[in-house]
């Protein structure tokens, strides 16, 4: 059977399982549509979070980018598993013995004050819009790479899926859908990365093959090492980025991780402060599998490319490299007239993509019109790496179309998560909280509804039509949740003084050095283009790392301006005392 | 609970969350970024030990310090009977 047959039936299947999945979890009050009733086992939990968590970007780009960045692209790696520790040990169990239904809730009651409910709701809207537009997005792309429908069409079926079972079960149908998910995830991106790390080293699991030697007994590693150097390539090990920058992004990545209010909001769902310790390691655990093999998938992937392509006549390529270059992801234009592939540093194309002329050159290739002067040949979009690995690697058609399933598995999870935090932001945080505090559970939860269906048409909306930025203000959310809610929540459980003007003072000093930053260094809306580059920089620290010194400064100012102001009320004391000790959380949850 | 066993019970939480934070602070931030370089002289099998701790060992650290953690504060949460 050929892959499109292959991707109708798995994809199908997998379809078939979430509606079913939704019909029978549907919510029948607002405990149940916001936080799935408080009852789910912390192993669900903890397979739910890891699906939530890992988004189209993890799953189809992480091993790309890594490929091409080598030791550099360890900042994402860390970065985006060490804020579970944080999580487990700073904030979830605290949240959970609070037990209110969102992140607003939490710094509204312990800040006592509705403008900082105010300032963390608009937070939560911005960090998920902006996330949830990249997976609408990613929802779209993989659809129509492999169903050969248009981008377009790939969106509205992804919000109509997401949709239905948000609308339905709220929490509830998006948690058990996410442990399934979470398991076709798993086994796509494991299927693919098995089956090399046997071809490449003869040892079936990747995590240790890639520090194993291949059949001519020279360890991988070195092997790309050597490759590398040779053409002029930082070695794969060494990396390219300062110290302080690795440093300030990683940090910042963690400090965001642990802040993302929809992963913050599954600790909610347990139903035992315990449960929460217990379920962020399970959450880590099934991260770690993804987050392990990724790096060997990267080294497999980056080994394979340079020895199929470099220095090899175009003509004599196997047939994925014409089949991606007519997807126009690859690229290659033959620039000393050898009629072979020239993969040097470098960028081949003058801008960011290829532009490509609609004739074809001597060799059959597309011709590029805007190659670059670099002797560099080949452009290689990094995106395509897990998904052509398999092709790469010769695999069946099956598991390929297993991976396209995997991909959409992991944005529709993540973009379903996202989903929960706006609607739950306009319908219990807004409304509930602020506009009508009077109106029934029912009438709520139906409010909560109607805002997911808003939800899912703006997403829609932007995943048509992505705003320039979306790509780059990743950087953004991860940012502004380091620099508002981490130092905002651990200060109100860690810190019985902190009051609501210090808290309040820290979060917009915090968010606005960090927008500022990124608008000036990153977007360029600020200053002119000429001073934005590395070279200015504040302390050497790229617009990805600067959350952590909007952490800072919001820690600073908030303790600062604390100490000039009267302490938190007798009663809000009080709070701080009771989230610190685990028993009595049952009773906590209802109010 | 008294307000005395209260704040021991949190004096023993902080330094459990102080110890672990410690570790995960030097695998990641200590041998995956400050100390790669010298890291990478040792090796292990095809890794340079600095390389391996970024990208492999610090997250297998990670997932045992939450373990631990839990682990701990279920102990603790018992003999302060604090348990749910």
């Amino acid at each position: 059977m050929g892959i499109q047959t292959w991707t109708f039936i798995i994809v199908g299947i997998t379809f078939a399982l979430y509606i079913g999945i939704a019909i029978w979890s549907r919510a029948s009050s607002t405990k149940e549509f916001y936080i799935a009733g408080g009852g789910v086992s912390p192993l669900a939990n903890g397979l739910a979070t890891a699906a939530d968590w890992m988004s189209a970007a993890s799953f189809l780009g992480m091993a790309g980018i890594i490929a091409f960045a080598g030791y550099d692209g360890s900042v994402y790696l860390m970065g985006w598993t060490g804020g579970y520790v944080l999580l487990a040990l700073l904030l979830a169990p605290y949240l959970r013995k609070f037990g209110k239904f969102t992140v607003p809730d939490f710094i509204g009651d312990r800040y006592y004050s509705n403008v900082a409910r105010t300032v963390a709701v608009i937070a939560a809207l911005f960090v998920s819009f902006t996330y949830v537009a990249g997976q609408m997005r990613g929802v779209g792309v993989v659809f129509s790479r492999f169903l050969d429908v248009p981008i377009n069409t790939g969106v509205y079926i992804g919000m109509t899926i997401v949709l239905l079972y948000a609308f339905l079960g709220g929490m509830k149908g998006i948690t058990y859908t996410q442990v399934a998910q979470y398991c076709v995830l798993i086994f796509a991106f494991m299927v693919p990365a098995i089956f090399i790390s046997i071809m490449a080293t003869g040892n079936p699991i990747p995590q240790l093959g890639f520090g194993s030697a291949g059949e001519d007994g020279i360890y991988l590693l070195d092997k790309l090492d050597g490759l590398m150097t040779d053409l002029g390539f930082t070695a794969y090990t060494d990396g390219s980025k300062s110290m302080t920058d690795i440093f300030f992004i990683t940090a910042a990545l963690m400090l965001g991780t642990a802040g993302l209010p929809h992963v913050i909001i599954r600790f909610f769902t347990v139903p035992k402060v315990r449960d929460a310790r217990k379920s962020a390691g399970y959450a880590l655990l099934f991260i770690a599998i993804l987050y392990t093999t990724a790096p060997a998938v990267a080294v497999f992937a980056r080994t394979n490319l340079m020895e199929t392509v470099e220095d090899k006549p175009y003509q004599e390529l196997p047939d994925w490299f014409s089949n991606w270059e007519n997807t126009g992801l690859i690229a290659w234009s033959d620039k000393n007239g050898d009629g072979k592939v020239q993969y040097l540093p470098g960028s081949a194309v003058a801008d960011k993509k290829p532009v490509f002329s609609t004739e074809k050159g001597q060799f059959g290739e597309r011709l590029v019109s805007n190659p670059s002067t670099t002797p560099n040949e080949l452009y290689v979009d990094r995106d395509i790496m897990v998904l052509a690995n398999p092709e790469i690697a010769g695999l069946p058609n099956w598991v390929i179309a297993l991976v396209a399933a995997g991909g959409l598995a992991a944005a529709l999870s993540t973009a379903a998560g996202l989903l929960l935090v706006i609607s739950t932001s306009i319908s219990h945080d807004l409304i509930k909280k602020q506009l009508a505090p009077n109106i029934s559970d029912k009438r709520e939860l139906w409010i909560a509804r109607g805002s997911s269906l808003i939800a899912v048409c703006v997403a829609g909306y932007f995943g048509i039509n992505p705003p320039g930025f979306v790509a780059s203000v990743v950087a953004l959310a991860f940012g502004l949740a380091a620099s508002s809610f981490f130092p905002a929540i651990v200060m109100g459980i860690f810190s019985k003084r902190m009051n609501k003007e210090g808290a309040i003072a820290g979060m917009v000093a915090g968010l606005g050095i960090t927008i500022y930053y990124i608008a000036r260094f990153k977007l360029g809306w600020i200053g002119s283009p000429e001073n934005s580059g590395p070279d200015n920089w504040w302390f050497g620290i790229s617009p990805e790392g600067f959350g952590t010194i909007g952490m800072i400064i919001n820690f600073i100012v908030s303790i600062a301006i604390s100490q000039f102001t009267p302490a938190p009320p007798e009663e809000v004391q009080e709070i701080v005392e009771n989230i610190r000790i685990p028993s009595g959380a049952g009773d906590a949850i209802e109010h | 609970m008294n307000a005395e066993e209260r704040k021991k019970y949190w004096k023993e939480n902080l330094r459990y969350v102080a110890i672990l934070l410690s570790i995960w602070f030097v695998v990641s931030y200590g041998f995956g970024i400050l100390l790669v370089d010298v890291l990478n002289e040792i090796r292990v099998g095809g890794f340079k030990l600095g390389f391996w701790f970024a990208q492999q060992g610090s997250i297998y650290v990670f997932v045992v310090l939450i373990f631990v953690y839990v682990r701990l504060m279920n102990k603790l949460d018992k003999k302060y009977n604090v348990h749910e």
